[in-house]
């Protein structure tokens, strides 16, 4: 059994982990559509999107690595940490659920990642805009393509409406986390390596305005509820979650392709 | 010939693992040669950030050069600028076309320009027959740079290479 690495507080490698553990849970969750979405061709998309998602993972991790300078790999990162020690938001580690689920999930989070990565870009850290430039036409194609269908099944049968609701009702809460600042934010918008998310939060709901405005949907209204999985205190779902994909090199060190 | 122009000439014969009818250089991910005396250095941009073909396109790059008798190699990553489809070659295009996949659209220049979240799908010219009356079937295909799409003019299916 491997044993588990310790990661630095430094802010600025809290700041990347935040980002990358979201698009590595986000893409673990997408994963596990393959061989199970409603259709062929959504199941070839959803692979594509969790590989865009992962890949924008390894970058930002390898950074994060190099950022911390205590010989961490991308690797080492994404499977050897305890689970108090991922720094996701807790949206994207709650199970796939349906498609509309899936669906909304995905919109919700293309677009907070398209708007983080058009900031990232022009982060004064050389590599992190590099990779940020790269991502944010992916992100584009990723919020178009959610967008596209949230627009389908919210307009769609009365069970392709019922779901969306369901989906909105379940998923909605756990908005605010995206736009919750602390002292990483705050230190990350200091040294210029990138913004407070907090000011993603307004273009965030320009853009969700105009995919619900076409679908139909009413925004849903403030609840008084702020999820925690930036700091590290996650839903019950994590666990489960890391087990499956921690497995293999917990159980074979260092094992590779 | 020097040593960077004979390995260019090499890098025109190794095809993309993923799309075989082009070779790296067509791609456009190949961004330099740079010869260091020692040893030579490909500079390479990868397609997309999760492209599983990174690591096979590396060693094949560098598997030619060394078949080619040019001395040592390494290969490096750059990621700025990003890789974009304006990056493939004019014959990469044709080749494409040859190969029954449409090639992409000149891309949009990306400062200023709103990007809408919903749009149509574009218009695109079916690579058999020429015929723009062609429809989207899925939006993500084979891999993650083309899109699925089929001809209703001479009823063929095609792939279509999308801008990024």
């Amino acid at each position: 059994m491997q044993a588990s690495i310790q990661v630095s507080t430094k802010p600025e490698v809290q700041y990347l982990l935040r980002i990358g553990d979201t698009a590595l849970i986000l893409g673990q969750r997408l994963g596990e559509w393959t061989g199970h979405a409603p259709v062929l061709e959504e199941d070839i998309a959803l692979a594509n999107v969790a590989l865009d998602l992962v890949g924008q993972c390894r970058a930002v991790l390898a950074h994060a690595g190099a950022l911390e300078g205590a010989g961490h790999d991308e690797d080492q990162l994404a499977f050897l940490r305890e689970e108090r020690d991922y720094r996701n938001v807790t949206l994207v580690e709650l199970p796939r659920g349906d498609f509309a689920f899936t669906v909304l999930r995905n919109a919700m989070m293309a677009t907070f990642f398209k708007l983080l990565w058009e900031r990232l870009a022009t982060s004064t850290d050389a590599e992190l805009a590099a990779i940020a430039g790269k991502a944010v036409k992916e992100a584009r194609y990723h919020q178009q393509h959610a967008a596209d269908w949230l627009v389908r099944l919210a307009g769609g049968t009365a069970e392709s409406r019922r779901r969306v609701d369901r989906a909105l009702d379940a998923l909605w809460p756990y908005h605010a986390e995206l736009f919750a600042d602390d002292a990483v934010d705050a230190q990350a918008r200091a040294s210029g390596l990138g913004p407070c998310w907090s000011e993603l939060r307004e273009p965030w709901f320009a853009d969700m305005g105009e995919i619900f405005a076409e679908a139909g949907l009413a925004l849903p209204a403030a609840v008084p509820f702020l999820s925690t999985g930036k700091r590290g205190v996650h839903s019950e779902h994590m666990g489960f979650i890391l087990a499956e994909m921690q497995q293999l090199q917990r159980s074979y060190p260092g094992g590779v392709w | 010939m020097t040593r960077s122009e004979r390995a260019w000439e090499v890098l025109g014969g190794v095809p993309d693992p993923e799309v075989p009818a082009l070779s790296v250089r067509d791609l456009g991910i190949v961004r330099e040669v740079i010869d260091h005396g020692a040893e030579l250095e490909v500079v390479l941009t990868p397609t997309y950030s999760g492209c599983p073909a990174t690591e096979v396109i590396e060693q094949s790059v560098l598997a030619a050069i060394a078949a080619e008798g040019l001395g040592p190699a390494r290969a490096t990553l750059r990621r700025a600028p990003a890789w974009t489809t304006d990056w493939i070659s004019e014959d990469g295009k044709r080749k494409l076309r040859e190969y029954g996949i449409a090639p992409p659209h000149a891309v949009a220049p990306e400062a200023g320009v709103p990007i809408r979240i919903l749009r149509r799908a574009p218009v695109v010219a079916c690579p058999h027959c020429d015929s723009r009356q062609t429809e989207r079937t899925s939006a993500f295909g084979s891999t993650a740079c083309k899109s699925l799409y089929r001809c209703l003019a001479c009823r063929e299916p095609f792939e279509y290479f999308k801008p990024l």
